[in-house]
């Protein structure tokens, strides 16, 4: 099977440039000028961007157990609509992936019945209960390619010191969901202004900045690869800054909602801004922003968290955390920092794509001859309308419902099979 | 009576949405509920046929019944639905409940839950005008207008006034309500208690004062207003004890002279005596405390009226 992707403007070497893509099966076989090669299928790219497909490394996919919210066909058939040709899955499912069964569940499933490819990440404590050291070695057996509790922050100090200290022998990455629990109570949103106005409790910055100080501190000490979820307030952003500089193999990833939204957001109680780390202010959301453009965080992440409207359309203090992601990150990230002239186009894809794809050294994230297949055509004057029923995700939760935004994905290949054509939707 | 003014169709979430000659509406029509409640026959015609459901998720006895009451005196019919907060989240979900309560007809709903914003969800799933009747820590704007109310019968006006509120400040929903409506009615307000219960946000919310220190609080005050402690803070760690607050904030005879001669003492009760008010202020001549909640049927009578539009 040859695809040829025509006269598109192609994402190459960071820069857009006419040319035409060839895919061959599941590889990028030829990226040049007028190529002649023969191929099963011709696509005419003329004024549309052809970059390479989207990886999300931090995302929810809700199966098994909670297929509610999302299953691994739904989930990677909203992830293919929004772009994205590979997936990192957290371990919070039910059962929690601590085990490698469960691992090779999520593979088979995703590689039978997926829309994009599924990395797994195995859970850092059994049960993501911060007691004991998961079975990591086990499930690198079926291929897990980072261990995180998310959703979960282990707050024993010495057990977090071992986990991590044990997950380095293996050199996989731990992904830290910073929280201290102790301040961060059973706070709503961000402490501060809008958690005082709205007498909601408060989440204050503190309870990720002590945590992400702790564990660059074990970091330093264990010299391991220590990655950070969902970076959100200024002063962890510094942190960051500091690990680097002292040299240790410390990263960092941000949300389209910590880079758009403010606590200001939650005024209206939308039960679709409650979300952890919470939505914060506008000096730490332009402190994400800046951390993106210059490169101090590493790359953008949904934290793709679906919930069923029964479960968020409640009461405030009773809905669950959570934003759903994939439909609406490359879209509202193109209207709200490319089209507001934050941000160069250039730089969003890097962030989406290469920046990720080179995090876990996958053959993917670029446009370039042996690499994946994983190709997307966008229209960049095309408007993606958020509403539920447009949407591919079995749920809903998105700040942005009711919101268009410019920047539809016309058609993306993943492993050079087709997995989401507009075309087919309307 | 008669008014041009109404609230038809609003919903009283907070006081917020109200502009400062909205809320010198309502307090004049409160002034004309007050005439009424002082007859020897208290009832009005007025809400005949209308039905009335005060849907309380946590406890209250005082509030539910000034309600009740104020509902009941102008012939509206009342029902009421209660539920334990503490089984919200294995229990029927506020929108079935709604949906059920709003199937028997009910023209408008007094709610009072734990969890702020709650009346806004009962609105958005009853489309039928709501009242705040206390949402967590978040508001209680008819508190607010009860004690503004007060205020206002008394003094004339709320201009220039100096108003001092001394207690937890931060999980106080009568604070925020008569922040917005103090403010608005051109008060000074400032507000006092230990630092770990005063949010350092509210000069910047509310335009307020902040003030640690009870006798600087209290200087120059034409009126002070305590607020109920709770000993549950002191389980949370936010401050050492109710003795040790008592020395320290406590408004008696003694303290209480920190402020203007003859100020105002006003608490939204229930009153924890000889905690955060020693009965000698709380007796006293000064204290505007059972005033406050026969005005509270004074004010809710007139919200009622004008949000159902009813007619003398």
């Amino acid at each position: 099977m040859r695809t040829l992707i025509k006269n598109g403007l192609v994402y190459r070497d960071g820069a857009f440039v006419q040319a035409d893509v060839l895919l061959d099966n599941d590889r990028i076989a030829e990226v040049g000028q007028k190529l002649t090669a023969k191929a099963d299928s011709v696509f005419d790219a003329i004024g549309k961007h052809v970059m390479p497909g989207f990886i999300d490394l931090h995302v929810h996919l809700r199966d098994p157990g909670q297929m509610h919210k999302e299953d691994i066909v739904s989930g990677t058939r909203a992830a293919a609509k929004g772009g994205f040709t590979t997936v990192q899955a957290m371990a919070n499912t039910d059962p929690v992936v601590d085990n490698l069964a469960t691992v090779e569940y999520i593979n088979r499933k995703a590689k039978e019945l997926g829309s994009c490819k599924v990395l797994v990440v195995g859970a850092l404590t059994r049960n993501s209960e911060g007691k004991e050291i998961a079975s990591i070695a086990n499930m690198l057996k079926g291929g897990i390619t980072a261990v995180s509790d998310d959703g979960s922050c282990v707050q024993e100090g010495r057990l977090k010191f071992n986990a991590l200290k044990y997950a380095a022998g293996f050199n996989i990455p731990v992904i830290v969901h910073a929280e201290d629990y102790s301040l961060a109570g059973s706070g709503q949103v961000n402490g501060g202004k809008i958690s005082t106005q709205l007498g909601l409790s408060g989440i204050p910055a503190l309870a990720e900045e002590v945590m992400i100080a702790r564990d660059i501190m074990f970091a330093e000490k264990i010299r391991c690869r220590l990655h950070i979820a969902h970076i959100s307030t200024a002063r962890s952003i510094e942190m960051v800054q500091w690990a680097r500089q002292a040299g240790l193999d410390v990263t960092a990833e941000v949300t389209p909602h910590h880079l758009l939204l403010t606590e200001e957001a939650c005024v209206g109680f939308d039960t679709n801004t409650k979300v952890k780390p919470p939505l914060r202010t506008e000096k730490d959301r332009r402190a994400c922003f800046d951390a993106l453009r210059e490169g101090v965080i590493d790359f953008i992440a949904t934290d793709h968290a679906p919930h069923a409207d029964y479960e968020k359309d409640r009461e405030f203090t009773l809905a669950p955390y959570g934003i759903n992601g994939f439909e609406t990150a490359f879209c509202s990230l193109y209207e709200g920092l490319v089209l507001a002239g934050e941000l160069p186009l250039e730089t969003l894809v890097q962030r989406m794509a290469e920046a990720p794809a080179r995090f876990l050294s996958l053959d993917t994230g670029r446009i370039e001859p042996g690499l994946a297949a994983d190709v997307i055509m966008v229209d960049l004057d095309g408007e993606v309308s958020i509403t539920p029923d447009a949407m591919l995700s079995k749920s809903k939760n998105t700040p942005f419902l009711g919101r268009s935004f410019k920047g539809r994905v016309l058609k993306t290949w993943c492993d050079g099979r087709i997995t989401w054509d507009a075309d087919d939707a309307e | 009576m008669q008014s041009k003014f109404n609230l038809l169709g609003r919903n009283l979430f907070d006081l917020d949405d109200y502009s400062t000659d909205e809320i010198v509406a309502i307090l004049e029509a409160t002034q004309v509920m007050k005439q009424i409640n002082l007859r020897d026959y208290k009832k009005l015609p007025t809400l005949k046929g209308k039905t009335v459901c005060t849907l309380f998720f946590e406890n209250s006895t005082r509030t539910r019944m000034s309600f009740e009451l104020a509902a009941s005196r102008m012939s509206a019919d009342v029902v009421s639905f209660s539920a334990e907060t503490s089984a919200l989240a294995k229990g029927e979900s506020l929108q079935d409940t709604v949906y059920t309560l709003n199937a028997m007809g009910i023209d408008l709903y007094i709610v009072r839950h734990s969890c702020p914003g709650s009346p806004q969800l009962v609105h958005k799933h009853s489309s039928k005008p709501v009242i705040n009747a206390g949402d967590g820590r978040h508001a209680h704007p008819t508190q607010a207008l009860l004690d503004i109310f007060s205020i206002w019968e008394r003094l004339g006006s709320l201009k220039g006034l100096r108003i001092a509120i001394v207690g937890d400040v931060t999980h106080s929903r009568v604070v925020r309500s008569n922040l917005i409506g103090m403010k608005k009615l051109g008060a000074e307000v400032v507000v006092c208690g230990p630092r770990t219960l005063v949010p350092g946000y509210l000069p910047e919310i509310y335009g307020c004062e902040v003030e640690y220190d009870l006798k600087t609080a209290l200087k120059n005050a034409d009126v002070v207003m305590g607020l109920r402690m709770q000993i549950e803070r002191q389980r949370e760690g936010l401050f050492p004890g109710l003795d040790e607050y008592t020395r320290h904030y406590v408004l008696s005879k003694e303290t209480i002279r920190w402020a203007k001669k003859d100020a105002l003492i006003m608490h939204p009760g229930p009153m924890n005596r000889g905690i955060e008010i020693l009965p000698e202020i709380a007796d006293s001549e000064q204290s505007l405390i059972l005033k406050q909640v026969a005005n509270g049927v004074n004010v809710r009578m007139a919200i009622l009226f004008l949000m159902l539009g009813g007619k003398a």
